[in-house]
C-alpha cells in the first residue's frame, strides 16, 4: 500500500519561504528551541557529529551553541533560505536523507516533523543514520494544537458554504508518536507532551501569526477557491463567542509533542530473557506458591 | 572547464564525510571543478550552491552516458 499524501510539500516550501521574507514569528520555535537546550543539558554525553534537522530558523542553532557535548552541528532543511548563515548547512528533504548508515552521533529537530508524509519512513531513515546509542530528540506540532481554528472553520464553512473542507492539518497524537518511533527501531522511546495556549486580540492575530510561521494550509485535500469573506468573518466571530476569555482576548492551543529515542545499542538497559529471573516471586511477595489449576 | 565555487565557499569537509545519496543511499563523488556530489547508483548529480549542497533530487542533474561509463 503506498503512503498517503498529506502535505503539498512544493507548496510548503513556498508558504516557509513567504514566512522568510515576512519575518519570522518565532515565539513558539524560540520556546522549543529553549526547551531542547534544557533537555539536552540533561545528558551526560559527547555528541561529536549531530544535525539540526528541519528547524525552519537558526533557533535550535543558537540555543546549542557553546554546549559542551556537541562537536559540530550541521543544518539540514528542505529550504536554502532558512539555512542562511548556518554552517556546515545542507539542503535535504525529511523524508530522503543524505546521511550515511551510523554517521551521526545525535538528530535534534524543533516543530518541523509535522509536516512530513512519511514519518514512519522519515524515523526509520534518522534511525539508520545514528550509530549505536546515538540519540533522537525532537520537538513537532502535535493532535491537540488549534483544535479551536479547526472548530470555528468547521461551523463557519458548514454555515455558509453547505460542506466542509480541511482548513488545519491533521497532526500527528502522541501515542500514535510513540508506537512509531517504537516500529523504527528506537530503543527507550519517551514522549511528553508541553501544552501552549496563546491569547490574542482576535483570531485574525493567530491566522497572521501562522502565516508568519510558514504555516499556512498546505494540505494536499484543501479547497482551491479562495476562501470567501463571509467564511472568514463567521469563523472569526464563532472563534470569539465559543473562545475568548472575560476580557475580549481569545485562546490558541498549541501542543509541542517531545519524542527521544536511542538507536539500539548493547550497553542500554533491556528486559531479561523470560525464565532468568535468580529470585522466586512468591518469596518477594511473602507468600506460598500455588499451581495454576488450584482453587484457594 | 569553467571554476564554479568561490573562495570561502568550499564545502564544509565534514559534510562530505557523513553524505550520501537521499534516493539509493549509496556513495557521492565530490567533483570539485563542477561544484557536485555525484551519485552514480542514481544517475545524478546533486549541485552545490554557496558550499551549501542541494541533496534533493528534483534540484539533480541528470548524468548523461559518458558520465556514467567513466
Amino acid at each position: 500500500m503506498s503512503q498517503p499524501i498529506v502535505f503539498d510539500r512544493a507548496l510548503l516550501r513556498r508558504r516557509q519561504a513567504r514566512a522568510a521574507r515576512l519575518g519570522p514569528e518565532p515565539f513558539l520555535l524560540e520556546r522549543a528551541a529553549e526547551d531542547l537546550a534544557e533537555r539536552l543539558a540533561t545528558i551526560k554525553r559527547r555528541f561529536e557529529r549531530a544535525v539540526d534537522l528541519g528547524t525552519p530558523t537558526d533557533a535550535v542553532a543558537r540555543a546549542l551553541a557553546g554546549h559542551p557535548g556537541i562537536g559540530t552541528l550541521m543544518a539540514a532543511a528542505p529550504l536554502a533560505a532558512g539555512l542562511a548563515g548556518r554552517a556546515p548547512a545542507v539542503v535535504a528533504d525529511e523524508e530522503a536523507l543524505p546521511f550515511g548508515h551510523g554517521a551521526l552521533d545525535l538528530v535534534v529537530s524543533a516543530l518541523a516533523l509535522q509536516l512530513v508524509n512519511d514519518l514512519p519512513g522519515a524515523f526509520a531513515q534518522i534511525r539508520r543514520a545514528l550509530r549505536p546509542d546515538g540519540l533522537f530528540l525532537a520537538a513537532l506540532v502535535g493532535g491537540g494544537s488549534l483544535a479551536e481554528l479547526r472548530e470555528a472553520f468547521t461551523v463557519a464553512e458548514s454555515e455558509t458554504t453547505g460542506g466542509i473542507s480541511p482548513r488545519v492539518a491533521p497532526f500527528a497524537d502522541v501515542r500514535d508518536l510513540g508506537g512509531l518511533l517504537q516500529r523504527a527501531g528506537f530503543a527507550l522511546p519517551v514522549t511528553d507532551v508541553d501544552r501552549v495556549v496563546v491569547r490574542y486580540s482576535s483570531p485574525f492575530g493567530l491566522m497572521a501569526d501562522l502565516r508568519r510561521m510558514g504555516a499556512g494550509n498546505a494540505l494536499v485535500e484543501r479547497r482551491r477557491t479562495p476562501l470567501r469573506r463571509a467564511t472568514l468573518l463567521r469563523a472569526a466571530e464563532v472563534y470569539a463567542e465559543r473562545f475568548s476569555d472575560p476580557d475580549g482576548r481569545v485562546r490558541a492551543t498549541f501542543e509541542i509533542v517531545w519524542l527521544s529515542g536511542w538507536a539500539p545499542d548493547e550497553s542500554q538497559q533491556k528486559p531479561l530473557r523470560p525464565g532468568s529471573a535468580r529470585m522466586r516471586l512468591a518469596d518477594a511477595l511473602g507468600t506460598s506458591e500455588r499451581p495454576a489449576d488450584e482453587t484457594p | 572547464m569553467t571554476q564554479t565555487q568561490r573562495p570561502g565557499h568550499e564545502v564544509d569537509p565534514k559534510l562530505l564525510e557523513i553524505l550520501v545519496c537521499p534516493l539509493t543511499k549509496g556513495p557521492l563523488d565530490y567533483d570539485r571543478a563542477r561544484q557536485e556530489l555525484v551519485s552514480r547508483s542514481a544517475r545524478l548529480a546533486y549541485p552545490i550552491r554557496d558550499g551549501i549542497p542541494i541533496m534533493l533530487a528534483d534540484e539533480a542533474r541528470r548524468l548523461d552516458e559518458s558520465e556514467i561509463k567513466r
